[in-house]
């Protein structure tokens, strides 16, 4: 187990919770019962431990049937399975029932590359930010997903925390705060908007570029008043690591009251049929540095030379 | 409109309510729209929901959220007329209320929600949720170390067609939930129907299961109340076919 992976560090701190509150529950379908069996929390809490096999409707309305009774579950599988196959659980077993849990996710968008497409799915965000009331938290880092989850464990809110096997080299924001500034740009400057893993390499991509670049480990709640603050310009370009466009809405009704350009960076809706490695697939998103840098200035390029017209 | 703006002033339902008998249930039927295409699948419940509120739960509408209370599950939230003659008929809801089914602003829906009707455990209608959502609860109460309440959910024939049902047929089996009592309400509407009987789909499981005559309120007492078996048990009350 490493404290620095956050699918680890979610078992370790979720197993420490177990211990902590009674309320607490596990509740899992096979998926990364290895890590559970790891910190020795199924043979101390074998009635909160609930693995329930391969079975993801299940494991999602289970742990809603422990909520309506009191209890604040945790439930964790693939991204792809737990959100996309059992949505309407989500759906219906959660938000209609008027309860709360905890969701948590591994595979985040194309983490499991080489699984192909079956085992990707960037397009969770979007779906759970469909739902009203979720609170939505993509941790950059693992140390961010321990402060997330505690968190997530004390509220009665319908959360969801979406883990990845890649992340920042360093965390960047505490839980539930909003957005963080990471640099502070100029009068007039554009405004740099890095979602969870995509940090670092946004931070190397506008290197020279004066920007304000901003942190965001959650997006539901969107930190509308933050970006409204630290905003300096009107040009702005959002950087997500799952479907491009996913809080697109939530930038341009913060920024409702002037002109605005936006540029949404993200995971394109593709059927994308490549396998390789993650890494090589942010390469061909335009998601690793330079391709961001790449956007960005261009992008920024167009601005400054329409504007001159 | 808030769901607080919604619900009866008095969040627990006056003691003093009256409550009234199997022979009126049809009046209070009546007071919702009698020709409501949802009233066939709404009478094949009637007699089990009626045995299940007089004899069977312990459960009372002046606390109708006390933890000790036995859970009733209404998972086929489709047809809901005679569940909330039921209610009505056994002080959880008050008789007034009926005549406003289905409005835009009434309490009772064609399907109901948990957080707008007192007593209610779940919001259902979508099938295929109601059972899943009872292993949960059942596990949550053997965790809790609560021994005393059962956890009761009613299902169709037709909504096992469900594949999410035969998740949680299986799981709480495995897991020994005793305190877990499904019945199903068999008006033999599955469209491919279940060859071998639904009683044999349980029992295959492990469950303790049963069939019983859906129109017997003796036989049907009689199926909810005997003892535990060690296993979750099902109760296949026949009834007779969907016209």
């Amino acid at each position: 187990m490493n404290v620095n992976s956050m699918r680890d560090r979610f078992a370790m701190v979720a197993s420490q919770l177990l211990d902590e509150d009674e309320r607490v529950a596990v509740v899992l379908a096979d998926i990364s019962t290895d890590r559970f069996r790891a910190t020795g929390a199924p043979a101390r809490h074998p009635a909160r431990v609930i693995n329930v096999g391969i079975r993801e409707q299940l494991l999602v309305n289970v742990a809603a049937g422990m909520a309506l009774e009191g209890m604040r579950p945790i439930a964790h599988t693939f991204a792809s399975f737990l959100v996309e196959r059992a949505f309407e659980q989500v759906k219906l077993g959660f938000s209609h029932q008027g309860v709360g849990g905890v969701l948590v996710s591994a595979g985040a968008s194309y983490d499991e590359a080489a699984y192909g497409r079956t085992h990707g799915a960037p397009e969770d965000v979007a779906l759970v930010g469909a739902l009203p009331g979720w609170r939505i938290h993509v941790p950059g880092h693992a140390d961010e997903v321990e402060d997330l989850l505690r968190d997530a464990v004390q509220s009665h809110d319908p959360v969801y925390i979406r883990l990845s096997e890649r992340g920042n080299t360093r965390p960047y924001a505490a839980a539930r705060r909003g957005l963080a500034m990471l640099r502070a740009g100029g009068a007039g400057s554009p405004t740099i908007i890095a979602v969870g893993p995509t940090a670092d390499a946004a931070i190397e991509a506008t290197a020279g570029i004066d920007a304000t670049v901003l942190y965001a480990a959650t997006v539901r709640p969107f930190d509308a008043e933050g970006l409204r603050a630290a905003v300096r310009g009107s040009e702005i370009v959002l950087i997500e690591p799952y479907l491009q466009g996913t809080s697109a809405a939530e930038v341009t009704a913060a920024l409702s009251d002037r002109p605005i350009r936006l540029l949404s960076i993200g995971v394109p809706r593709a059927e994308d049929r490549h396998y390789g490695r993650a890494a090589r697939h942010d390469a061909a998103n335009g998601l690793d540095a330079a391709g961001l840098r790449a956007r960005i200035s261009a992008w920024l390029g167009a601005g400054i030379s329409a504007a001159a017209v | 409109m808030t769901t607080e703006q919604r619900l009866p002033p008095s969040p627990k339902p006056d003691r003093a309510r009256a409550q009234s008998g199997y022979d009126d249930l049809r009046r209070l039927m009546s007071i919702m729209t009698g020709d409501e295409k949802h009233s066939a699948s709404a009478t094949s419940t009637l007699d089990v929901l009626w045995v299940l509120y007089d004899r069977v739960l312990r459960i009372d509408p002046a606390e109708p959220d006390d933890d000790a209370r036995d859970r009733f599950l209404l998972s086929k939230g489709h047809g809901p007329m005679a569940y909330y003659a039921v209610l009505a008929a056994k002080g959880f809801i008050d008789e007034t209320a009926l005549a406003t089914w289905a409005r835009y602003d009434s309490i009772l829906g064609l399907h109901p929600d948990r957080n707008l009707i007192p007593g209610v455990e779940i919001s259902s209608g979508s099938l295929g949720h109601g059972l899943p959502l009872a292993v949960g609860r059942t596990l949550s109460l053997r965790a809790r170390g609560l021994a005393g309440p059962r956890v009761y959910c009613l299902v169709g024939d037709a909504e096992l067609d469900e594949g999410s049902n035969h998740e949680a047929i299986v799981v709480a089996a495995r897991m020994g939930l005793e305190a877990l009592t499904v019945i199903v309400i068999d008006n033999q509407s599955s469209s491919l129907r279940w060859p071998g009987g639904i009683e044999q789909r349980f029992s295959l499981e492990g469950w303790s299961a049963m069939t019983v005559d859906g129109r017997d309120h003796a036989a049907i007492e009689a199926a909810l109340t005997a003892p535990a078996a060690g296993a979750p048990r099902a109760v296949v009350a026949v009834v007779e076919p969907k016209a």
